[in-house]
């Protein structure tokens, strides 16, 4: 059973912001989720690789040449802040 | 004429016998959409007068004598498929009133291809969930009873074709999400093999997983959505560059000799027993057509639920970060740029919530390799299975879904039985495999049923020319469910 404080890391690495009621909701749930996850222990997995691709593909490259891309404008059309052709947001620095 | 009521390839040759224009069939179905999508609520964007511009330039070219398969023909689009200058929300408040800058590849592809695109379809909220009950702005509702779900997540694009809203429609299936509502609605759902799709400009769910998919009311129409939007994308490193084939002409109907794979593991508890067993009478439909049954096993099929519920959120924690506010999207702001992300976030409904939290452990330090690394190597086991068994048959034959179509708010409180609304179909979007629902019954309650067909990695013309020579076989796809109009 996960605690509330293990939750509560979880939002904070995942930069969302719950309620209360969320927390406890949360911790029931994905508790239960998990503990159903660990019948994935019983088959036997000593000499299998992970999936990395459904349909493996390797090495895709494509020529370095310049392709048309989005205009500024396109770019900003949807944005809540912005100021000289930069995404506006606050001070990431802070006094800590 | 009653325009909504023809199949996508009635329409074509309509259209192309001059008995009709596409202007005409746009306009009908304009016409019907208001008169009974308030009942269904399978559309968020409507774009009319776009589709109704789109409709004369694609009489034009019939009119030049062009004939190609989605040429003048109206269709739908789940709306996590960005369409340049068309509101895209994938079903969440976390993008209300986002318009993307570009159209998806799919989206190129269907407007050189002439066809007309009527708007944009409700979906569970980042195509999370199996009944559209998980949408920020509202549920769809079944055709065939208004009181059930559709499916899931691409409810509004079935329940748009099976309303006859929409000649045919785009979905995504990244666990199930279109084989699924396709046997809820009495429609050919197509989950191509992962990579024969372009996914670029597709919001990213879970980008192992999805696919974008085709929905027709029947194979012939499904075929020609796929004839479309398939093929090599170089923009999407993930996309296959392989030929695609020409799908209409595969359906010869001929199955003789064709081995059909039934695996007991599809047959067990949690089965309603009339969709066993209008399965099983589709499958010896499928032997009396000449086609070699026999049975097979996947034995780590009973750990691909719990395998998809450790991948899938997984990748869509790490899709979903890019959700801040910042450079796209409704901003909320807080005391710093943490409390700012934070707060936008919450944005997010608590399915979303509660899959990114999920995803989010099980990738966390300490929990990586026991979670998330433990899970994709039963899924090398799982798609083993798939391989080994596709040695020895052609086709593997299940029930598509489990249940017929639930009630509205039946399953919205308890996470774990949505999840098992999905059992029978996300074991192959793990695999290699490809995989399609075919109409193949109706309960005591008159609700559909779907038989799933899969097959090996690039066989979908195989698993399509098994369905069509059901579908001749049989009428269920010639039902179409009722609904009155309203007067507006």
């Amino acid at each position: 059973m996960l605690t509330l404080n293990e939750v509560e890391k979880i939002a904070h690495l995942a930069r969302l912001e719950l309620t209360e009621a969320e927390k406890m909701q949360f911790q029931q749930q994905l508790s239960a989720v998990l503990d159903y996850m660990d019948m994935l222990r019983e088959p036997d997995t000593h000499d299998v690789l992970p999936t990395a691709h459904a349909v493996p593909q390797h090495n895709v490259w494509r020529d370095d040449v310049i392709q048309p891309s989005l205009s500024t404008e396109d770019v900003f059309f949807n944005t809540a802040q912005h100021q000289n052709q930069q995404f506006k947001i606050q001070s990431v620095l802070g006094d800590d | 004429m009653d325009l909504p009521s023809l199949t996508l390839t009635e329409l074509r040759h309509a259209l192309h016998t001059g008995q009709t224009t596409s202007a005409a069939a746009t306009q009908a179905i304009i016409n019907r959409i208001i008169a009974v999508d308030n009942q269904v609520q399978s559309y968020l964007t409507l774009a009319d007068e776009l589709a109704l511009e789109q409709a004369e330039a694609a009489d034009q070219r019939i009119a030049a004598g062009e004939e190609t398969p989605l040429l003048g023909v109206p269709v739908a689009l789940k709306d996590i498929i960005c369409t340049a200058g068309l509101e895209t929300t994938a079903g969440s408040k976390i993008l209300d009133g986002f318009i993307p800058p570009y159209d998806a590849f799919v989206v190129q592809k269907l407007k050189e291809a002439g066809a007309v695109i009527i708007g944009k379809t409700n979906t569970d909220e980042f195509a999370m969930g199996s009944s559209t009950e998980n949408s920020a702005f509202f549920t769809s509702h079944n055709p065939w009873d208004l009181t059930r779900v559709p499916g899931g997540s691409s409810g509004g694009s079935a329940a748009a074709v099976s309303a006859q809203l929409a000649y045919g429609a785009l979905g995504t299936d990244t666990g199930g999400s279109v084989r699924q509502p396709a046997s809820l609605c009495n429609l050919v759902g197509l989950r191509p093999t992962y990579g024969r799709v372009s996914r670029w400009g597709v919001i990213a769910f879970a980008s192992s997983l999805d696919q974008v998919s085709p929905f027709g009311r029947t194979v012939a129409d499904c075929a020609a959505m796929l004839q479309v939007v398939a093929g090599h994308d170089p923009r999407d490193s993930t996309s296959l560059n392989e030929p695609v084939p020409n799908y209409a002409a595969a359906l010869t109907g001929d199955i003789r000799g064709l081995r059909i794979g039934v695996p007991e593991e599809f047959f067990g508890a949690g089965l309603n027993p009339e969709v066993e067993a209008a399965v099983r009478q589709a499958i010896n439909k499928l032997a009396e057509l000449g086609a070699i049954i026999q049975p097979v096993s996947l034995p780590h099929i009973r750990y691909a639920l719990p395998v998809y519920y450790l991948i899938a959120p997984a990748e869509a924690s790490a899709n979903l970060a890019r959700y801040d506010g910042i450079r796209y999207g409704p901003q909320v702001n807080g005391m710093d740029v943490i409390d700012s992300l934070k707060k936008t976030r919450a944005l997010f409904g608590p399915e979303v919530k509660r899959r990114i939290m999920l995803g989010t452990y099980a990738l966390s330090a300490g929990y990586y390799d026991a979670y998330y690394g433990q899970a994709q190597k039963v899924r090398t086991l799982i798609t083993r299975d798939f391989k080994e068994a596709f040695q020895q048959v052609d086709v593997i034959a299940t029930p598509t879904s489990p249940v017929t179509a639930f009630k509205i708010g039946e399953k919205a409180d308890n996470p774990l039985s949505m999840y098992l609304a999905d059992i029978y179909t996300l074991p192959l979007n793990l695999s290699a495999s490809c995989g399609l629902s075919v109409p193949c019954g109706f309960d005591s309650l008159e609700l559909p049923i779907g038989l799933q067909l899969m097959g090996d990695t690039l066989q979908e013309t195989t698993i399509l020319n098994t369905a069509f020579a059901y579908e001749q076989a049989t009428e269920w796809h010639k039902r179409l469910p009722v609904l009155e109009e309203s007067e507006q």
